[in-house]
């Protein structure tokens, strides 16, 4: 009897060995497909840059069968005589990263404001700022469209509707992350400086900063992404062809007369993305931490 | 002289937020109002404003154009929203179990998030998309006539909203951090009791992480009905019109040539009213399905 019990026992546990191997040979086989429908279009793409027009639409191998260098070489062409792909570039980074710098200090400044100090008008402000979270950008185009064209930065050579805004925190999102990263500091560091003789703007430099220095990492890096991939921005307030950014060129390549050579679009597409690429890769894990606190603790 | 040094010190925080709060006026609250003001108006560019009307919001509903509109962007953003959110936390879930190369796989998945939000991935969609592209290739592989997705109307819209569900990443990202949260003895004790792994999926995982469900939803909702640069570049809103998102319609009406701006904004308010609309009915429905941990009972 004690027998056939220990019989069925190993048998139960067997089958439940065998179900336990067959549903992690399901999960796998779900994340290498999956896998594939997120990363094969990218691979293709590498692939394409590197065929003749006519190989990029006859195969769906992204390995280039008689690879050739022109894609890169027409990338290079100028559009109109007045850009071409790198200073494309050149103008994107020349407004993404004074955007970049002048949104974490004005964030850090605001989030610091409001999340350690009481003041008049404190808590309308912070519910004021709080609501801003959910005003939609698409509300806002229309009439700020027209107010930069009333004081003439419209066409700027400076980039100034799409630099100026930043230095005065208006990406409440970073502002909410910097709060939500600032309540999990302890307050004593902050106290014993004050004890010491620092006053607040040093308690912030030397204090807050260092510690916020993760969640200032994450945003400035969501900041370089969404900034050097913004389109409508620049559509609306770039107006001449030689101080066209990268996200502006790549749309010419493809809508030009010689749209069709499909090689050159994407070998235009991929050079304006590889900065974004390598920061990705270099920087994956502080992507994934700045999200995952946005959401979570919220 | 006290008195005010006084005050000062009592309120020295305001001083970090003064930056924010400029912004706030000139590039938030002035663009705002001022655009409620001329939604009521015929403002043109160039002509200014020669009367006060209702007729922008009569005409969001009775002209054809912008009532097609409307349904479409409804339609973009019902087909988008469910399906980006269930893959993501689909595939959020495989990731929890103990699965080796967690890190590989959640990167692959990621990337699409990054990069998806440029034009050079709306230039590779429409390689991809193309007659003679990779997709209807795929297509061919099982001796299917895959539709011609440019010249489609319905197949154009879903191919706009796939770009999207494609970048389901950051999503996944905020559901894995919260399943991680989910305590793993809740699961053992399910399993003794012989519940499934569907079973504990929905009896137990769901009902845990309903608010980061519930976070993910108001943030993609609103993401979707302002979805812009993917249409915009990649189908220019045809095939006759079957991707025109509001958003599209508001900017031709701004930007693309008529300079109606009043009407614009108008659309812009309709298009804001639903958001926030919508998200007042997430947050009072958050009451009969969203799970909180700090509650008493559940």
């Amino acid at each position: 009897m004690a027998n056939v019990q220990t019989k069925t026992a190993s048998q139960a546990q067997r089958d439940l060995e065998r179900k336990r191997r067959i549903s992690l040979v399901i999960r796998y086989f779900i994340l290498i497909v999956v896998g594939l429908f997120m990363v094969y279009p990218l691979v293709w793409m590498v692939g394409a840059t590197f065929k003749n027009n006519s190989e990029i639409f006859s195969t769906m191998n992204p390995i280039p069968m008689k690879p050739t260098l022109d894609g890169y070489v027409h990338a290079m062409d100028n559009y109109g005589g007045t850009i071409n792909i790198w200073q494309a570039m050149l103008n994107t980074y020349s407004y993404v990263i004074p955007e970049v710098i002048l949104t974490v200090i004005s964030s850090v400044l605001t989030a610091y404001g409001f999340g350690r100090f009481k003041f008049k008008g404190h808590d309308i402000m912070f519910t004021l700022m709080m609501a801003m979270l959910f005003l939609p950008q698409v509300v806002l185009n229309v009439p700020q469209f027209l107010f930069y064209n009333k004081i003439g930065w419209v066409g700027s050579k400076f980039y100034l509707p799409l630099i100026v805004p930043t230095a005065f925190a208006v990406e409440t999102y970073f502002i909410f992350m910097l709060i939500q990263f600032l309540r999990n500091i302890p307050k004593e560091l902050e106290e014993a400086a004050k004890i010491d003789g620092a006053n607040v703007v040093q308690t912030l430099t030397k204090i807050i900063v260092p510690m916020l220095m993760p969640a200032i990492v994450s945003c400035a890096l969501f900041k370089f992404m969404w900034a050097s991939n913004d389109f409508l921005g620049p559509l609306l307030y770039v107006k001449t062809p030689a101080k066209y950014p990268a996200t502006i060129f790549v749309r010419l390549s493809m809508d030009s007369e010689s749209g069709f050579e499909w090689n050159k679009a994407l070998a235009v597409s991929l050079i304006s993305i590889l900065p974004n690429i390598l920061v990705f890769f270099a920087a994956q894990n502080q992507f994934v931490d700045g999200i995952s606190a946005g959401g979570v603790k919220g | 002289m006290s008195k005010i040094q006084k005050t000062l010190r009592d309120n020295i925080g305001f001083f970090f937020v003064i930056p924010w709060l400029v912004g706030f006026l000139i590039f938030k609250a002035y663009p705002f109002i001022s655009s409620f003001y001329y939604s009521f108006t015929d403002y043109d560019l160039f002509k200014g404003i020669s009367k006060h009307t209702l007729e922008n919001y009569i005409n969001v509903f009775a002209n054809k154009q912008e009532r097609t509109a409307l349904i479409i962007t409804f339609k973009y953003a019902f087909m988008t929203v469910p399906l980006k959110l269930v893959s993501a936390l689909f595939i959020a879930y495989i990731l929890n179990f103990k699965i080796k190369g967690v890190n590989f796989f959640r990167t692959a998945y990621y990337i699409p998030s990054i990069l998806g939000g440029s034009v050079a991935i709306a230039v590779l969609w429409r390689a991809l998309f193309n007659d003679e592209g990779l997709i209807r290739m795929i297509f061919g592989i099982f001796g299917i006539e895959g539709p011609h997705f440019f010249t489609n109307s319905n197949w154009a819209l879903f191919m706009i909203c796939l770009l999207r569900v494609w970048q389901f990443g950051s999503a996944m990202v905020i559901f894995l951090a919260a399943l991680k949260g989910v305590p793993t003895d809740l699961y053992e004790a399910a399993a003794i009791d012989g519940a499934g792994k569907w079973r504990q999926f929905f009896t137990i995982t769901v009902p845990l992480i309903t608010p980061v469900i519930f976070y993910n939803l108001i943030t993609q909702l609103v993401q979707a009905f302002q979805e812009f640069n993917g249409p915009f570049i990649i189908t220019k809103g045809g095939p006759r019109g079957s991707t025109t998102l509001m958003t599209l319609l508001i900017y031709n009406n701004a930007f693309g040539g008529t300079y109606k701006m009043g009407k614009a904004c108008a659309q812009a308010w309709v298009l804001f009213v639903i958001l926030v609309l919508f998200t007042m009915i997430s947050f009072w429905s958050q009451k009969h399905w969203v799970y909180y941990s700090d509650e008493d009972g559940r």
